[in-house]
């Protein structure tokens, strides 16, 4: 990273592993796991994230000074519903079916406790370019578990990669499906989302010891 | 009775934990303690049951399309409808906060045991998510929304209760190092999860079947048509 000095670059790459926003900060998991049913939901949802996240901060981390701060949850809130409002009415515009699949979640990206957690505990704190990269890695993070999530779950509970089929046909029997495999449809409901979380959080922890509880 | 439907759907099928995961960071964040569980839980159901009847009345009679008819007849084409995130989000904050104050004018001790929590739910997504469902299942009269609000608070309230006491035991079980704390409880609560489907067909009497076994059922009967099909090839090949 010729590009960012030292420093700049650990904001951006220290929230993909070591402090994940959702396995090791515990914030944002209300939209991770409702939307991860299929890849492509799983994709928009971390790219509208990182979107809001990333212009949230710069415009927080700017008015920083002349926020007062005992209102500044509700001037916080106001920036990124304006935001998400954005991003809702873009994906209304361009991508319909989508925005149908994600409907309220969209709308819950403005109580995403990542977004409010990382206004609270850096772009308050930091320059608007320190808070734009902080913001980006943190949503990067928050994208890579969901895309994670909604890759095990389409692969396994549909058969499926952003739609196309990848393990054969399960109806003429092709691919693997010609030796007895099946969909695991319980991959598709919402109960499976909170396991697999577990199950990345399990193995997280166990490759890095220092990140274990108690 | 329709009342009744929507206050037992709302507690257990569509339980705001255990079917949309709504307000999961504070589900996570303060169930160490059932003490504080109760606490939080009380606070959410008090919060809900004002602010969705609140953005009710704001959505039938300012958001919605045509809803400014009352105006007069030239804003009866107005549609609003996409400000719905930031006056929502807008109520929610400000009645948070004059809750608070309220509270702390008029009952001090109601204000020590919710107190410390009513600034944690401005920000929970149960909160706001609450309202926009409200908006999306198109509630229709006051008096339901109301009931919305209650029993969904109702039904999140019981799934911290539930983790926060689950969670006081398990502290004495020999789980596995990397999986304690925050994966053990991912998991409990996908179980849990898993064990509110099954009331899925309290209010139907399970004559409804559920829409995934609808799904499974359609390829199923797509599969034994092509079987069918085969063996009628078959069948016609041997005749010739």
């Amino acid at each position: 990273m010729g590009l960012l000095s030292k420093k700049d670059s650990k904001l951006i790459l220290d929230p993909l592993a070591d402090n994940n926003p959702i396995t090791i900060q515990v914030l944002g998991i209300c939209s991770a796991l409702a939307i991860t049913a299929e890849l492509k939901a799983s994709i928009v949802m971390a790219i509208s994230v990182i979107f809001v996240l990333g212009a949230g901060n710069v415009v927080v981390s700017l008015m920083r000074n002349i926020i007062p701060s005992k209102i500044r949850i509700i001037v916080q809130l106001i920036i990124v519903a304006t935001l998400v409002i954005i991003v809702d009415l873009v994906l209304k515009a361009y991508a319909y079916e989508l925005s149908k699949t994600l409907s309220v979640f969209v709308g819950l990206i403005i109580t995403n406790c990542i977004i409010m957690g990382r206004f609270e505990a850096f772009a308050l704190g930091n320059g608007p370019w320190k808070s734009f990269l902080d913001g980006i890695g943190n949503a990067l993070g928050y994208g890579v578990i969901l895309i994670i999530v909604g890759f095990f779950r389409e692969l396994l509970g549909s058969g499926t990669l952003l739609g196309v089929p990848v393990l054969g046909d399960p109806i003429e029997k092709t691919g693997l499906y010609s030796i007895g495999y099946e969909n695991n449809g319980f991959m598709l409901l919402s109960p499976m989302a909170l396991i697999v979380v577990g199950l990345i959080i399990w193995v997280q922890r166990s490759r890095n010891k220092a990140l274990i509880e108690d | 009775m329709e009342h009744i439907e929507l206050f037992f759907k709302s507690i257990f099928i569509d339980n705001m934990v255990f079917a949309t995961f709504l307000g999961m960071c504070s589900y996570l964040a303060v169930s160490k303690k059932v003490s504080t569980a109760i606490g939080l839980g009380a606070a959410v159901i008090f919060v809900l049951a004002i602010t969705v009847p609140l953005n009710w009345l704001l959505d039938q009679y300012i958001l919605q399309e045509g809803a400014l008819a009352w105006l007069g007849p030239e804003f009866a084409s107005y549609d609003l409808s996409f400000l719905s995130f930031i006056m929502f989000i807008a109520t929610i904050a400000t009645m948070v906060q004059l809750v608070e104050i309220v509270v702390e004018k008029f009952s001090p001790s109601l204000y020590n045991s919710l107190g410390i929590f009513l600034p944690l739910i401005a920000v929970n997504c149960a909160i706001l998510g609450g309202s926009l469902f409200m908006q999306s299942r198109e509630i229709a009269t006051l008096g339901l929304a109301f009931n919305y609000g209650v029993s969904s608070g109702i039904g999140w309230f019981l799934a911290i209760l539930a983790i926060a006491a689950i969670r006081e035991k398990i502290r004495y079980s020999n789980v596995p190092a990397p999986l304690r704390g925050l994966g053990i409880t991912f998991i409990i609560t996908g179980l849990m999860a898993i064990g509110f489907m099954s009331f899925g067909g309290m209010l139907t009497g399970g004559d409804e079947p559920a829409a995934v076994k609808d799904s499974a059922v359609k390829v199923e009967s797509i599969e034994i048509e092509k079987e069918k099909e085969k063996i009628a090839d078959k069948t016609a090949q041997v005749i010739q």
